[in-house]
Formats: structure tokens, C-alpha cells, sequence
């Protein structure tokens, strides 16, 4: 049975039991000679309980079995492709387990193929078969024994509603630790790829080269047989466009949460804040194409008026963008921290002669500063971290320059470009795009954790 | 006192002091007008590049539907193509030569071929007839009548010839040109072709992407809600979580994809380029979204419904289920809505697991090859047609229409279900 019809199957039994259960436990109560009597969880509660009876460990082996089962038949095919064939080259045998699947698939013709595959895929159908046949069997059964055991639970003193909620309990406390198992996830998923990486490409080379050219030849003898991964150019790129991208974001998000806040009447408020905030429901795909296809032409048309050379993916396109980008984010965190600054300060400042301006810089602006730094710090994690925009306008060949109208490369940039189209997932190639990633990871991470540090340990408490 | 602060030095200062104050304002006036600008410059530049992608020019061809040309027996295999471009011929007839005749057949997209053929499939009496018929021109020559491209440019820097306008002009003094809404946009799926490309396709696989994205977010987001701000003890195990969850939703959204590819595609084999692994991560993505409103939801419910319900003796679950959540349902719909909508904008972590292919066909299951919105509009950015630019902003302007929609839906159900306590 597949696994959808299965499901269903347990779905249909979930259902038939829950009104079994309450039949059941009606029937108790009301008892022998028509006289109610006092059950200690109400009807639900007993259907409930037999409804986890009968699905919850079945659904949990769908589930686990679905997941593992490919991973088991992969090994034991493998294993016998590896007796067969007597053939140690690990590149040979996986492309004959993929020659075996797609001929059980079907997408490929017998033509392609030899005996050792053909018997492989005997063998490989008959372990899918079996696998899927095992898998109903247990499942079914693990159903029908849960079902009779929770019947034979339901009674009238029974404490129903206590189990459920146990159970429900368990799995709101499952669902809160799958956050965290994502987080385990992605560390552990980056870790295994980069130290892959790493057997082949040394640490050193990697965080400190110089020279940064990916491209691994076919066929061994070919010129650049072994291509380059030193990441320092994509570092500086990454960097640069940062920087440029702050320059753009910190005064303009600043000075319109400073207004906003401080100068605008209801009204204004009322308006700009939330078109502000529309810059940042605009999705970064609109944005990299604003920049690719409006601002970069523009720069570079504008550029040669006056006599530069911009290249047509200029890192200050990309920059200037991404600046745009993160607006909203640094306006909307400053709002919020100037917001808190108590307006004793400002009427005492006041008091003392000083004009609004002089209040806002030398009063407001130094207290609300811890959080203000924070929004910076997180604005440059988000920058750092943000892949369509410079996908879209920034280079793709990594220059080690200073020179913002080049053309520079970023971490994200680099990432994409590994990994889009076809990929094996042995090459350096493939794995140096984990490796990356796990950087970008741990610098974006170091920023958040840097920014509620600053936080914590700056901020003054007014109240 | 009144001697000194009449004096010219404190005047002087006074007026500087005053000059900062209002160079200090001018600055955030400036900075919002900036702001302001930037938004209205990018949405118009985007609207106005869109526009002609909403309409498409058509010439009205008096097609003769004889057997010369189709196979009755098989007519949707029939030469369509053929038969478009001889009826455009017969327009022109002292046009002779291999090369001319190409040239003037090239005016024709190859959409024009379906349009005769769906016509012929829906009206099949039309057999053996001559009838007059609207055909789909080739993108540059309606970029052309759309005066995107410029007729006066010499001949070497337009890609449209002189004969081309020649032919063109002698359609247009025949009234056989018209121009109606470019319906394709909407219903056709992925061509090479700019004038036949549509988001069908992407729209609906955004709809599958994000059904998994809600089925799988939603109850874990709720869940995990409901145990970290209303059951769990405040130990260390929690706080952990807490963090994490907050964590999570600074990580950058392609790794994210990293992850999904490694995980879901590598180690467990799901199909790439599926709608399933695409809402997954997107799931992922969006799950600290989900949670975060959604236990200031639960914050928001004052405690005295609570301790009303724990008098008449509900156990906690059951305050929970019958009047914490239905209470808190409006901010967690708003929420997990809004959190949805930045998933439909989100494309890096989808180009990671393969969302990006050329696909043509519409998507009919999760597990079907597919692609979604921003990467349709990824993907036609990098196509180097002119006119797919104006495809790309048309497709932008689809997207964000969408988003916008459904932020209002958000905020609609927040101002109409919100309530103060």
C-alpha cells in the first residue's frame, strides 16, 4: 500500500474509533438497569484516548519508516553492486545505482543497460516490494493491537482526560523542540559538508586564499585541473557592499525614525511610517531586478556622462539597493528604541534651554544608543545574509578590489552559483558552497548575538 | 541680564543655534521625502516598464481552413504553423523568394499557429471555410507597434527591418492590426517564447508551495505557542528554545535552502524541484514567524479569563482549547498570514533545492516538478529578450498585487476582530 492510502487507512480507523469510544463509555455510563453513573472524564476524553490509541505509534512508523527505509535499501544495493561487480571506483558504483533506479523508474530503456544492472534491479524492486509490503503489515497491525488495547482501557473510573492531555502535552513540547532541531539540523547538515570539504581544500587556504576559482575541470589533464578556493575576495565583495549598503541605510533609517518620532504630527505619522514599512514587504527578487535592470544601466549611463567607467554590475548598484532594502528595518528598530527613551529626559533637557535638536542629539540619540547599535548590527547581518540582490546585480568572477564601480562577488552570490543546475555531491565544488555557508551562518549568528549583548549590557533602565 | 542677552555675540549664537535646529529638521524631512521617493520611483519604474506586457497586438488574417493545409482526420497535429503563414502571405502576394517569405512569416509568433488551431478545435464548422481571424504577432514587432522600439532608429540597431515596416505599415493602412489584453499572462504556463510565457505555472506552484508551507507551519507553530507561553515550567530547557527560536528567525533564508538540500533532498531522497521540499523549508522558515505573534497573542489575553475558567473547574488544557485560543485566534491568523506572505516573496532558499527549472506544464500535485512566482520572475530577469523585461515587471507586478492583498486581508481581520481588554 502507498503511503497516502495508508494514511488514509489509519484516518478512517481514527475516526471509526473515536465514536466507537464514545458508544462505549455512553453505554457504561448509563449502565445496567437505566440508572446514569458518574464516569470520571467526560465522553471526548475517552474517544480521544482511543483515537491516540489506535493512530499515534502507527503514524509515527509510517512516518520513521518512510524516511529510513530508502536509506537501508540504498546500503543493501549498494552492497550487492559492490559483490557484483567487483568494482571499488565509488564514482563506477554510483553510477551504476543510478542506472539501477532510473531503469525501475522507468526512465531509462533496457538498451542502456547490462546484466549486473538488470539483476540489480530485480533485486532492488524485490527489496522495495518487500519494504512497502512490511510497511503496511506493521503499521496495520500496530493499529488494530492499540485499538483493542485502548478498548479494553475504557471504563468508567478510567482517567481518560488525564492521558490525553499528557499525550497532548508531549506533543506541543515535540512541536516547540522542532525550532531547535532545525537549528541542530542546519549546524550539523553545514558541519559534515565542510569537513568533507576541508579533506580536500586545507582550512587555511580556504579562510585566507587569495584566489577564488571554482571551476574543476572534467577530465584530469585539463589546465586548471584543480580550481582554487581561496575566499578572501568574497569576504572583501561581501564587505564592500555592506558597507556601501550602511552608508545608504544608517542615515536615511536614522534621521526619518528621528522625525518620525520626534518632529512628525500624528498625521505624517500616520502615513509615512507605514509606506516605510512597505519598502520592507517588497520582496528582495523586486528589488534585484530594480537593481540589475533600472539602477545598475542608470549608474553606468550616468557614470559615463561624467567620464567614469562603472562596470555594469557595480558593486555600488547592488550597495545602493540593498541600502534601499534595509531602510525599513533600521527606521522601524530606531522608532521603537527612541519610542522608549522616557519623556522625562526630553522635558528636563527643555527646561535647561535646549532646542529640540540639541535634545534629541544630546539627550534622546545617547540614551536610546545601545539600541540603536543593536539595529545596525542586526542590519548588517541581514545584509550580509541577503542573496537576490546581489545574485541579480553584483559579479560573478571574484575581484579582490576596493574600487565600489567594479564588479564584485559575495559569500551568497558564490553559493547560489555552486550550487544551481546540475551538481554531484562528492566534488569540492558542491561541498565548498556548505563551507560558505557555514561562515555566513556563524557571522550572521555572532552579529545577533552581538546585538542583544549590546543591549543587555547597555541599556539603562528608566523605570 | 536683559543688557547681556541683547548683546550681538548671544544674538549671533541664538540665530545659529535656531539655524541647527532647522537644518537638523530639514535633514529628516529629507530623509523620509527620500525614502518616499525611492518607493514611489521604484514601484512606477516597475508599473511603467509592466505595462506592455498587459497588452498584445494581434493581425486579423482571412483564413481558409481547407484540407490543403490540415489533416481532418488528425487536426490537432495538423500544420497550423503553415497555414498562419500562408494566410499572412496571401496578404502580400508579390512578395517572392525562400528568403522574403521567411522573413515575412517571422512577423508571426509561434503562438499564431495555436490561435488558428484553437479556433478550428472549438468551432469545428468552420472546416472548409474562410474565416477571419485574430493571430498573435511576434514580440518585437509588437514591441514595435507598442513603440518600445524605436522606428526611427537606423535599421542595424532595431532588431525590426525596414521591409518588416514596410509590411507592418501596409497592415496597419488595412486596419487589420488590433490590440486587446494579453490574456496569455495568466493563462499560459512557461514559454521561450516572451509573447506566449505566462505565470500560470508559477501561480499555481506557489499555491501548492505554500499549502505544505501552512499544513506543516501552522499546528507546530501553534503547538509549540501554546506549550512555551501557557504550560512550560520557566526552566532551562525552555529558555534554550526561546532563544532558538528567536535565533532562527535572524538566519539568512538560503541557508535555509542549504539545508533543505542536504537534509530533505540528499539524505532522504525527496524529488528535487518539488513543491513538497519547497514548502518544507519555507515551513522552516517561517515557523519563528508563526510562533512569535502568535505567543504575543497568548500575552495579550488578561489572566482573569484564565483564573475564571480554572474556578469553574476546566483543567489547563481545557482553558486553553475552549478560551485562550479561540480568543487568540484572530492575532494568530494575522500573524501566521503575514508570515505567509513573506514566504510567497522568498526565492533564494528555493533556487537551492532546484525551484527555478523551466517548467511548462502546470504543477498537479506537491510531488510534480514546479516553480513559484519570485523565481518565474528570477528566471525571466536573466532571459535576454526585450520583451521579457516587460514579462519580468509584469510578473512583479502579479506578485506584489498578491502580497499586497493579502497583507490587507491581515490587516482587515485585525481591525475587525481585535479586541481591547
Amino acid at each position: 500500500m502507498s503511503a497516502s492510502s495508508l494514511f488514509l487507512c489509519l484516518v478512517g480507523l481514527g475516526l471509526f474509533s473515536f465514536f466507537f469510544g464514545r458508544r462505549r463509555i455512553h453505554k457504561l455510563a448509563s449502565g445496567a438497569h437505566g440508572v446514569s453513573q458518574k464516569q470520571h472524564s467526560r465522553d471526548v476524553y475517552h474517544a480521544s484516548f482511543l483515537v491516540i490509541c489506535a493512530t499515534f505509534i502507527p503514524i509515527v512508523l509510517l512516518v520513521v519508516w518512510t524516511g529510513v527505509s530508502p536509506l537501508v535499501i540504498d546500503a543493501l544495493l549498494e552492497s550487492f553492486l559492490k559483490a557484483r561487480a567487483n568494482t571499488a571506483s565509488l564514482g563506477e558504483l554510483n553510477v551504476m545505482i543510478a542506472k539501477t533506479k532510473a531503469y525501475y523508474a522507468g526512465s531509462i530503456s533496457a538498451a542502456f543497460i547490462d546484466d549486473t544492472i538488470a539483476e540489480a534491479t530485480t533485486y532492488y524492486a524485490d527489496l522495495v516490494a518487500r519494504s512497502l509490503q512490511a510497511r503496511s503489515l506493521a503499521v496495520l497491525l500496530l493499529a488494530i493491537a492499540g485499538a483493542g488495547l485502548g478498548v479494553r482501557k475504557i471504563a468508567l473510573r478510567f482517567t481518560a482526560r488525564h492521558s490525553v492531555e499528557r499525550v497532548a502535552q508531549w506533543i506541543m513540547l515535540v512541536a516547540s523542540a522542532i525550532a531547535v532541531l532545525t537549528t541542530v539540523g542546519i549546524v550539523l547538515s553545514l558541519i559534515f559538508e565542510t569537513i568533507r570539504f576541508f579533506a580536500t581544500v586545507s582550512v587555511s587556504e580556504f579562510l585566507f586564499g587569495l584566489h577564488w576559482s571554482p571551476q574543476i575541470a572534467i577530465r584530469e589533464d585539463q589546465a586548471g585541473g584543480s580550481g582554487s578556493f581561496g575566499a578572501i575576495p568574497l569576504f572583501a565583495g561581501t564587505l564592500m557592499i555592506t558597507l556601501i549598503a550602511m552608508v545608504v541605510a544608517v542615515p536615511i533609517g536614522l534621521m526619518s525614525a528621528v522625525y518620525l518620532s520626534e518632529y512628525a504630527s500624528p498625521r505624517l505619522r500616520g502615513v509615512a511610517k507605514p509606506g516605510i514599512e512597505m519598502l520592507a514587504g517588497i520582496p528582495t527578487v523586486v528589488y534585484g531586478f530594480f537593481a540589475a535592470l533600472v539602477v545598475a544601466p542608470f549608474l553606468r549611463d550616468g557614470g559615463a556622462d561624467i567620464g567614469l567607467t562603472l562596470s555594469s554590475e557595480s558593486a555600488l548598484a547592488a550597495g545602493l539597493v540593498m541600502g534601499i532594502m534595509i531602510i525599513p528595518f533600521i527606521s522601524s528598530l530606531s522608532d521603537d528604541v527612541i519610542n522608549a527613551v522616557p519623556q522625562t529626559l526630553r522635558d528636563g533637557a527643555a527646561a535647561l534651554g535646549a532646542t529640540h535638536s540639541e535634545t534629541i542629539k544630546q539627550v534622546v540619540l545617547p540614551a536610546a544608543l545601545p539600541g540603536i547599535v543593536s539595529a545596525i548590527l542586526l542590519a548588517i547581518s541581514r545584509a550580509i545574509g541577503e542573496t537576490m540582490i546581489v545574485v541579480m546585480a553584483a559579479g560573478v568572477a571574484a575581484n579582490l578590489t576596493a574600487n565600489p564601480f567594479e564588479s564584485v562577488t559575495t559569500v551568497t552570490v558564490q553559493i547560489v552559483m555552486l550550487l544551481v543546475g546540475d551538481q554531484e555531491f562528492d566534488s569540492a565544488k558542491t561541498l565548498a558552497a556548505f563551507a560558505l555557508g557555514l561562515v555566513l551562518f556563524f557571522i550572521t549568528l555572532a552579529l545577533n548575538i552581538l546585538a542583544l549583548y549590546v543591549v543587555n549590557k547597555y541599556r539603562e533602565q528608566y523605570d | 541680564m536683559t543688557e547681556f542677552s541683547q548683546t550681538d555675540a548671544r544674538k549671533a549664537q541664538l540665530a545659529k543655534r535656531y539655524r541647527a535646529e532647522t537644518r537638523f529638521k530639514a535633514f529628516g524631512i529629507g530623509a523620509i521625502c527620500t525614502a518616499g521617493l525611492i518607493l514611489l520611483f521604484l514601484m512606477g519604474s516597475i508599473l511603467i516598464s509592466s505595462l506592455p506586457a498587459f497588452t498584445q497586438h494581434y493581425v486579423t488574417l482571412d483564413i481558409e481552413i481547407s484540407e490543403r493545409h490540415i489533416d481532418t482526420q488528425n487536426l490537432a497535429d495538423s500544420d497550423w504553423r503553415g497555414l498562419a503563414r500562408a494566410s499572412l502571405r496571401a496578404q502580400f502576394p508579390d512578395v517572392q523568394g525562400r528568403r522574403d517569405k521567411r522573413a515575412l512569416g517571422k512577423l508571426l509568433s509561434l503562438g499564431a499557429s495555436d490561435d488558428v488551431r484553437d479556433y478550428v478545435l472549438a468551432n469545428p464548422s468552420s472546416l472548409g471555410t474562410s474565416v477571419r481571424l485574430p493571430v498573435t504577432f511576434s514580440d518585437d514587432i509588437d514591441l514595435l507597434l507598442k513603440g518600445v522600439i524605436d522606428r526611427e532608429l537606423p535599421e542595424n540597431e532595431r532588431v525590426v527591418s525596414n521591409q518588416d515596416l514596410a509590411w507592418l505599415d501596409q497592415l496597419v493602412a488595412e486596419g487589420r492590426i488590433s490590440r486587446k489584453f494579453a490574456t496569455k499572462i495568466f493563462t499560459n504556463g512557461d514559454s521561450r517564447e516572451p509573447e506566449l510565457a505566462g505565470l500560470r505555472g508559477a501561480l499555481v506552484g506557489t499555491l501548492w508551495t505554500l499549502l505544505v508551507t501552512l499544513l506543516a507551519s501552522f499546528p507546530l507553530g501553534v503547538m509549540a505557542a501554546i506549550y512555551l507561553e501557557e504550560i512550560a515550567p520557566k526552566n532551562r530547557l525552555t529558555r534554550i528554545i526561546e532563544v532558538n527560536i528567536n535565533n532562527l528567525a535572524a538566519v539568512p533564508s538560503i541557508v535555509f535552502g542549504l539545508l533543505g538540500l542536504a537534509v530533505f533532498i540528499n539524505f532522504f531522497g525527496m524529488p528535487r524541484s518539488a513543491p513538497l521540499v519547497g514548502g518544507l523549508v519555507l515551513a522552516l522558515m517561517t515557523l519563528p514567524r508563526i510562533i512569535i505573534p502568535t505567543r504575543a497573542a497568548f500575552a495579550a489575553i488578561p489572566p482573569s479569563i484564565r483564573e475564571a475558567a480554572m474556578g469553574v473547574g476546566a483543567s489547563r488544557l481545557q482553558v486553553i482549547m475552549h478560551h485562550v485560543l479561540p480568543l487568540a485566534m484572530p492575532g494568530i491568523l494575522t500573524g501566521t498570514i503575514i508570515g505567509l506572505a513573506q514566504a510567497a516573496g522568498e526565492t533564494a532558499p528555493l533556487l537551492m533545492i532546484g525551484m527555478m527549472a523551466f517548467i511548462v506544464d502546470v504543477p498537479t500535485d506537491v510531488t510534480a516538478k514546479a516553480t513559484v512566482l519570485p523565481a518565474q520572475i528570477y528566471m525571466w530577469a536573466n532571459n535576454p529578450e526585450r520583451a521579457f523585461m516587460a514579462r519580468t515587471s509584469a510578473g512583479i507586478v502579479v506578485l506584489l498585487s498578491l502580497l499586497l492583498l493579502v497583507n490587507a486581508t491581515a490587516i482587515y481581520f485585525r481591525k475587525r476582530f481585535e479586541k481591547r481588554w
